[in-house]
């Protein structure tokens, strides 16, 4: 028995399938993943991996593809990306799922740099696509199998051996006023010893109840030095999936941060595998919710090889009728010995009827490991409210900054000054529109 | 008009009276000692003039400057000027001790209807204030309280006295876990403050404070209200005879 969001997006399939880029294999490829879909269905809440997200339940409708955005929908487009402030990025923007050039500031790319749209990837049959597409992200998840089955667009970034990209990359994710769902896969590969910043932010109107599947592989060459940060800030009634899916070679620094604010139900997933030895790894996350929004984070860390450090903190703070999600996953293979892994996760609840849901597990296989994880939730602590109003500080001034502080721990984690203001500032706007 | 005036002051903790009919006035100029057992209220008089939930009198009245401190939340008392240095200050982590101060004293300024202070006197005012103290740098760049020792946890009460001028300073056991150096620093912290337009409220357990930090007035607080009060040799007597006496008399 489908649901209707099910049968649109059979619907959805059947009649862009023949006018979706990309060759004969890319097309067997949509196939078998639309398959996935088309047998598993959404996934619901008795599906472990969902059980906090039902997805069936909590997405009644699929709205159709995004059609081109015409000229208005660019024009708004230039006001986009605002949250990261005076930060000097190179921005490569897509407005619902398609980029734009001209929006895009393609000029004087640094040696060893190459940026190409997905789009003219699968249609000029790239061949890193052959190499990579699909390599990374889990084939039997179904938000993945449907990013598959219907990705549009999005950025396919090279990186040579040895370049370093200093302005870091943004790819910027626009959505306009038509309530569409917009597919957009993108493709990042970084060769041995290079090292680049890749920002993916996400955001688009209040009111209209668009949807948002994106999808990003990662390949992180040995000894290369990459940092991703991905966005939410969608608007208020949108529901965004997004799957960020990594694999890092050995003796490479990464590190990854997840901020999100906005969406009525967001989707954050994370699935990464250490397959060199010597990674360290920093896995971070700051979620603000307020109203009825619902964000899951979902985070796979595989480690695969031995003598890799890895760090996960992930941070929630939930008002009203928020629901936070964190289920995080630390696999140690058989052969990953020395692994050093240390999972925390932390919600602060600013209501009496907001939800945190904490899942960690740990799965090791190797017997020389030092792993850990720690989950808390509760409320502002009383005790340091009072020292703080005791110094003269306002009630909402004390909680602002104990909230500021609680996120801090994990904001304080980006490398990049600039971002890390930017950031420290968005929690300071949600404080202030909070009151 | 005295500085701080509490008459017939009743106080429940979970049902318990811990404070009983407790009268005190405190002018400005002067310094005075509460001293008492352990579990005789002293702590809880301390929270209840800083507005501490869960601190709240059953009956009587406490006058800050002529006005009726119930009515006023504990920001707007440490506005007014009171100040409370905590026996545990606690440790905040993620807020940074400056971040700290500033915000402080410039909510305070902004309810008096001062102008912020800027960046470069604030920093200015810090350092002399810190230096007096010997609290370094270092430590100024941590989070509140967080990895400090004990001696520099009340050190860095002292700190924030320095800086926000409160006009009464109620000091909370001060000198518990202080070895002897660190005691005359912060005996000498507050010594520095001392001032016609100031009073200080002292609760401690023991007479070794007040040789360093003098008091006008000494008061005996047992079993919930004041009974015993005199001139600083009354502290010396407690310390050759003890609390035994004051004990018997507030057995009921």
């Amino acid at each position: 028995m489908k649901t209707a969001a099910e049968a649109a997006l059979a619907e959805a399939f059947a009649a862009a399938r023949d006018r979706l880029p990309g060759d004969d294999a890319v097309a067997a490829q949509r196939d078998a993943a639309f398959g996935l879909f088309a047998k598993e269905g959404l996934p619901h809440r008795r599906v472990e991996e969902w059980k906090y997200t039902d997805l069936r339940a909590l997405m009644r409708e699929a709205k159709p593809l995004a059609p081109p955005p015409d000229a208005a929908a660019k024009a708004r487009a230039k006001a986009a990306g605002a949250l990261l402030g005076d930060v000097e990025t190179r921005r490569l923007v897509f407005v619902d799922g398609a980029f734009v050039a001209e929006l895009s500031d393609l000029a004087h790319l640094e040696e060893g740099l190459t940026v190409d749209s997905l789009a003219d990837a699968l249609s000029d049959n790239d061949p890193v696509l052959t190499r990579h597409l699909g390599k990374l992200a889990p084939a039997n998840n179904v938000a993945v199998a449907l990013n598959t089955a219907l990705m549009g667009d999005g950025a396919v970034i090279r990186i040579a051996a040895g370049a370093t990209i200093e302005r870091p990359l943004h790819l910027l994710f626009v959505a306009s006023a038509k309530p569409d769902a917009s597919f957009v896969r993108s493709l990042v590969v970084v060769e041995r010893g290079a090292r680049a910043m890749v920002i993916e932010s996400h955001e688009g109107p209040a009111g209209s109840d668009y949807q948002v599947n994106a999808a990003l592989e990662l390949f992180v060459g040995d000894e290369a030095h990459v940092d991703h940060v991905k966005i939410v800030g969608e608007g208020a009634d949108a529901l965004h999936v997004s799957t960020l899916a990594a694999a890092i070679g050995a003796h490479a620094r990464f590190n990854a941060f997840s901020f999100i604010a906005g969406g009525a139900v967001v989707r954050n997933q994370l699935f990464l595998k250490f397959d060199g030895e010597g990674v360290v790894a920093g896995i971070r996350g700051a979620t603000l919710l307020n109203g009825r929004q619902h964000a899951d984070t979902t985070l796979v860390a595989d480690h695969v090889a031995a003598d890799c450090q890895s760090r996960e903190v992930f941070k929630a703070v939930l008002d009203n009728e928020a629901h936070g999600v964190f289920q995080g996953r630390i696999i140690v293979r058989r052969h990953a010995q020395k692994t050093d892994a240390k999972m925390m996760t932390q919600a602060l609840l600013l209501s009496e009827r907001a939800e945190a849901d904490n899942k960690p597990e740990l799965e090791i296989f190797a017997d020389d490991v030092q792993c850990g994880h720690g989950a808390t939730s509760g409320a502002i602590d009383d005790e340091l409210k009072f020292y703080l109003l005791a110094r003269g500080i306002p009630a909402a001034e004390a909680e602002a900054l104990l909230i500021q502080a609680f996120l801090g721990e994990a904001i304080e984690g980006i490398e990049h000054a600039g971002l890390r203001e930017a950031l420290l500032e968005a929690v300071a706007a949600w404080l202030k529109a909070r009151k | 008009m005295p500085l701080l005036e509490i008459k017939n002051l009743h106080v429940k903790i979970d049902g318990k009276e811990i404070l009983k009919s407790l009268d005190l006035t405190v002018n400005a100029g002067e310094v005075h000692a509460i001293m008492g057992p352990n579990g005789s209220g002293k702590s809880t008089l301390a929270y209840v003039l800083a507005g501490k939930a869960g601190y709240e009198p059953t009956s009587g009245e406490v006058k800050f400057d002529g006005k009726n401190i119930f009515d006023m939340t504990p920001d707007e008392r440490a506005a007014a000027g009171l100040f409370l240095a905590f026996q545990y200050p606690l440790e905040i982590p993620g807020v940074a001790t400056m971040t700290f101060l500033r915000t402080a004293l410039n909510a305070q300024r902004k309810k008096r209807g001062e102008a912020e202070l800027s960046t470069p006197e604030f920093i200015k005012r810090v350092r002399e204030a810190a230096g007096k103290l010997n609290i370094d740098q270092d430590m100024l760049r941590r989070a509140v309280n967080v990895g400090f020792s004990g001696g520099e946890k009340k050190r860095n009460e002292i700190l924030q006295m320095a800086l926000l001028e409160p006009r009464l300073a109620v000091l909370d056991e001060t000198d518990s876990g202080l070895d002897i150096d660190a005691l005359k620093i912060v005996a000498d912290g507050v010594n520095r403050l001392r001032a016609l337009q100031r009073a200080f409220v002292v609760i401690t357990h023991y007479q070794r404070l007040l040789s360093y930090i003098v008091p006008d007035i000494v008061h005996v607080l047992s079993g919930g209200r004041i009974v015993k009060t005199g001139g600083k040799e009354l502290a010396l007597e407690l310390e050759a005879r003890g609390y035994a006496e004051y004990q018997e008399e507030a057995v009921e």
